[in-house]
Formats: C-alpha cells, structure tokens, sequence
C-alpha cells in the first residue's frame, strides 16, 4: 500500500511537471503585466488539480492496462504476415485510439460550442452532441485511414514525403471549396487528434513492422506513421464541413 | 451536491462510451484473432478503470481551469481598456498587442521546451544521425519554432488574414527543405509535428486564439479563432528540418576545414 501511494505521488508530481511552464508563465504575465485580480481563483485551482490527478490516473492506467496488450498485439501482428488482417487492424486501432483521446473530445465540444453561438447549428444539447461527433468521427476515420495507408507504405518501402505531398496537395485544393467556418478547426483537428493515445500504440505498430520486415530499418522507416495520421484528419473535417 | 454527483457521473458514463471502441477493438482482436487469453486480467481491468477515472477528470478540469486561463489571458492582454485601441477604428491596430504576442512566444517556448514526447524524439533523433544532430539543441531549435509560429497564428487571428496562405507557403517551405536534408531524418521530422502539441498545451492554446478573435474589434471567432496548433505542428517540423539543415552544413564546413589542412 506504501509503494502504490509513493506511485501515485510521482505520477502526480509528474503531472504537475507537464503543467508548470504553463503555469509560470501565466502566473509572471498576471503579476507583472496584467495586474488585475484573477476571477473565480478558487474554481481555477480546484480545475488544474483536476488536470493533474485526470491525466495522472490516465496515464498510469494506460500503461498498466492498455498499452502492454495494445503493444504486444502491434507486434504480433506485425509477425504473422496476413496483410489483410494487418490492414485491418491498423485502421481499428487508429480509429478507436482517436474516439477516445481527451483533447479531441474537450476542442469537438469547443467547436459545437462556437458554431452554435454563431448560429451554423442550431443552438440545442442535442444538434451541439451531433456536431462534436461528427467532428471526432470524421478525425477518427482519417486517422484510421492514414495508420492504414502508413503501414501500406511501410510494406511496400515508399518515402513517406512522398505521402506527405499528396496531402498538402489535397489540402490546398480543397481549402477554397470548403466552408470558411470549418478551414481553421480543420487545420487543427491534426495536432490534435495524435496525442497521448495514439501515439504509443501507433508508434509501437510501426516499429514492430519496421523491425519485422527485411531491409527495413527500425528507426527509419517506423517513423511517419504520426506524420500522416496528422495530416489526414485536415481533408477529412474539410470534406465533413462540405457534406454539411 | 447531488447535482455535482449526477452531473459527475453523467460525464463519467460519457468517457466509458468514448473509450469502449478502442478497448472493444484490442480485446476481440486479442480473443478472436492473436487466440491467447490477457496475460493479468485483473491489472488490465484495474487499469481501464484508471483510464476511465482519469479522463473525466481530466475532462472536468479542462472546462475548470485551462479553457478559462487561456481565454483570461487572451481577454485580459487584447482588452481596448490594456491595449488602447480605438475600438471604432475599421483598420487593425496590430502594434498595438505587442504583450500577446510576447505572451503568445513565451507560451510556445516553454511548454515544448517541457514537452517530454519531445524529448524522446530527440533522443531518437541523436540516435539515427549517428550525434551529427544534437538532442538538446535539436529541443531548442524546435522550441523556437514552435514559439515563432505561434507567434505568427496570433498575428494571423489578430490581422485577420486567410490561414489558408500560411499554411500552403509553410508546406512549400516543408517541401523545399525535404529535398536538401538527409533522408534519414525525414520521417522523424514529420513525426515531430503531430507530437509537439501535447494535451495540456492544445487546449490552452485553443481558448486563446478563441478569447483573442473573440475580443479582436472586429474578428469572427468561427473564421479567424481556431488554427493556433496547426501553425505550432507546422512550424516545429520546419523547425526540425532546418535543424537538420544546420547540422549538415557544420559538418560539411568542418571536413572542408579538415582537408584543407592536409
């Protein structure tokens, strides 16, 4: 019982370590620049102990629960050589890993919060509940997609810049079709969408491949698989900003 | 109370929905396809608790503490009353913001400098250049990077110019640097982008280009608000290929250097 509460300690602390710059920042802007009291301080204090005990808790559960399956499962698959299921378990993976990642869900919300106020959807729970999922849905799908086109390239050897003109490409042809509205969040919904989740067990994917796979290099050719899982998701909430 | 409990457990049920695919997804393919049973179930179990637990709270915090801190920041430092801008004016005074960009930079530095997936890249990075690339410098080159784009999106929020010009002329720039770095270094490069950005640091940026284009004179918060962490992703894999740039060029003069001794 002693070591589990030292173990929560230091990820607690470590927690904190993630937030620190943040918040040292803040506090010297507030201070020397702004000096203006701070509204609502207490709210504020109990919310950053909430973001710290959340992503401590996640993260250790995360690695005692997921990540050890998620990995060896990576691996394994990586081995047996059906490329079929290969594929098919690559597009899961990036599609569940993103459904679940926290940040997507906290900015889909912001989004729906926004779009509603300025009238685009109409202004219930219920059409902002729709919105939100139709905007992790479509990341989800594009980052499913992209580990699926990844892992492809990782079979077959091609340079990932390759990949990644196409992408911009895409991107620059479809951003004058698109809805202005939908342009800055699509732009976004990339860096956010690969983060703590995704990227271990894609990471893992890609490695395991690269290290299985003849005159493959594990450090190079693992790598990529995040970079067009980033990019994806701008042409897919593009494309969902047109169907809408 | 029993509104904030009700209110809690709604949201705790929401996070198990969310979550549900992906552990779906890991077991049925572990059962049905790998055939062997979980190694320690009971851990596992224990674990996804902590998943569940955690990003509630975490969730719960979000709309608690950094939404509300960066919107703060951004109404605080781009209020008429701080910056003394002529709130009628139709044209934008951006010099007259100087302390959110200051504040902007500042914020990009520091959180990736901090970023411990960054630090891991980087490592890997010293690794597969054989120490041509150096990890730590590699780690303030891409702070930079990150601080100058974001930078660059606030003025871009607060101007109110089109994104999509940013973004194509960053990707040319991507483009053009591809062709001149190692090739070993590419893939790592790109990664880099989508790694950069972490979870504390994607919100926070999010409520302040929200907070700025909300107080802006003038700007649409649904147009000009978000694509403060597209420019972050953008610019730390400009920062990294350049970095690579660097070392190239440092190690090209010094063999020139070598040989001329000879």
């Amino acid at each position: 019982m002693f070591r589990f509460h030292n173990y929560l300690f230091k990820r607690l602390f470590n927690g904190f370590l993630d937030l620190a710059p943040i918040l040292v920042v803040i506090l010297i802007f507030q201070i020397f620049i702004v000096q203006q009291p701070i509204p609502d301080l207490s709210k504020l204090i109990t919310g950053i102990f909430f973001v710290i005990l959340g992503l401590s808790l996640f993260i250790q559960g995360l690695e005692q629960g997921l990540f050890p399956i998620g990995e060896s499962m990576a691996f394994a698959f990586a081995r047996k050589g059906s490329v079929i299921w290969l594929l098919i378990f690559a597009f899961c993976l990036g599609f569940g890993s993103s459904i679940a990642e926290p940040a997507l869900i906290g900015i889909a919300d912001q989004a729906a919060l926004i779009a509603s106020q300025a009238k685009i959807i109409a202004v219930t729970e219920q059409a902002k509940h729709e919105y939100a999922l139709g905007l992790r849905i479509s990341v989800a799908l594009a980052v499913g997609f992209s580990i699926l086109v990844g892992v492809l390239r990782i079979i077959r050897g091609w340079p990932v810049h390759y990949l990644m003109l196409l992408g911009y490409i895409a991107i620059g042809i479809m951003t004058p079709f698109a809805p202005r509205e939908i342009v800055g969040i699509a732009y976004d919904s990339g860096g956010v969408a690969t983060s703590v989740i995704t990227v271990p067990l894609v990471a893992a994917l890609g490695v395991g491949l690269a290290s299985v796979i003849k005159g493959r290099n594990p450090l190079l050719d693992g790598f990529g698989l995040i970079a067009f899982a980033s990019l994806m998701p701008t042409i897919f909430v593009m494309a969902y900003g047109l169907i809408l | 109370m029993k509104t904030v409990v009700m209110h809690f457990v709604d949201a705790l049920v929401e996070t198990c929905w969310n979550t549900l695919p992906i552990i779906a997804i890991i077991l049925i393919f572990q059962l049905l396809i790998i055939r062997k049973s979980l190694p320690n179930p009971f851990k596992i179990l224990i674990g996804l608790v902590y998943v569940v637990l955690g990003i509630t709270f975490f969730l719960e915090g979000l709309e608690m503490a950094l939404f509300p801190l960066g919107k703060l920041m951004a109404t605080q430092l781009a209020a008429p009353s701080f910056t003394h801008v002529d709130i009628a004016s139709t044209t934008v005074d951006w010099f007259a913001y100087t302390w959110v960009y200051v504040f902007a930079a500042s914020i990009g530095f520091a959180t990736t400098l901090a970023e411990p997936s960054l630090l891991a890249v980087a490592e890997k990075a010293q690794q597969i250049s054989g120490g041509a690339i150096q990890a730590r410098g590699l780690r303030i080159a891409v702070s930079f990077g990150v601080a100058f784009g974001i930078t660059l999106g606030v003025f871009r929020i607060i101007s109110g110019f089109d994104i999509y010009y940013f973004m194509i002329a960053g990707y040319v720039v991507v483009m053009l640097q591809t062709i001149f770095v190692p090739k070993i270094i590419i893939g790592l490069a790109y990664d880099s982008g989508g790694v950069t950005t972490s979870i504390v640091t994607v919100p926070l940026m999010t409520a302040l280009g929200l907070g700025l284009a909300h107080t802006v004179p003038g700007r649409n918060v649904m147009i000009d608000g978000f694509g403060l962490i597209a420019f972050a992703s953008l610019y730390s894999i400009i920062a990294v290929l350049f970095y690579a740039q660097l070392a190239q060029l440092a190690q090209w003069w010094s063999s020139r250097q070598m040989s001329s001794n000879f």
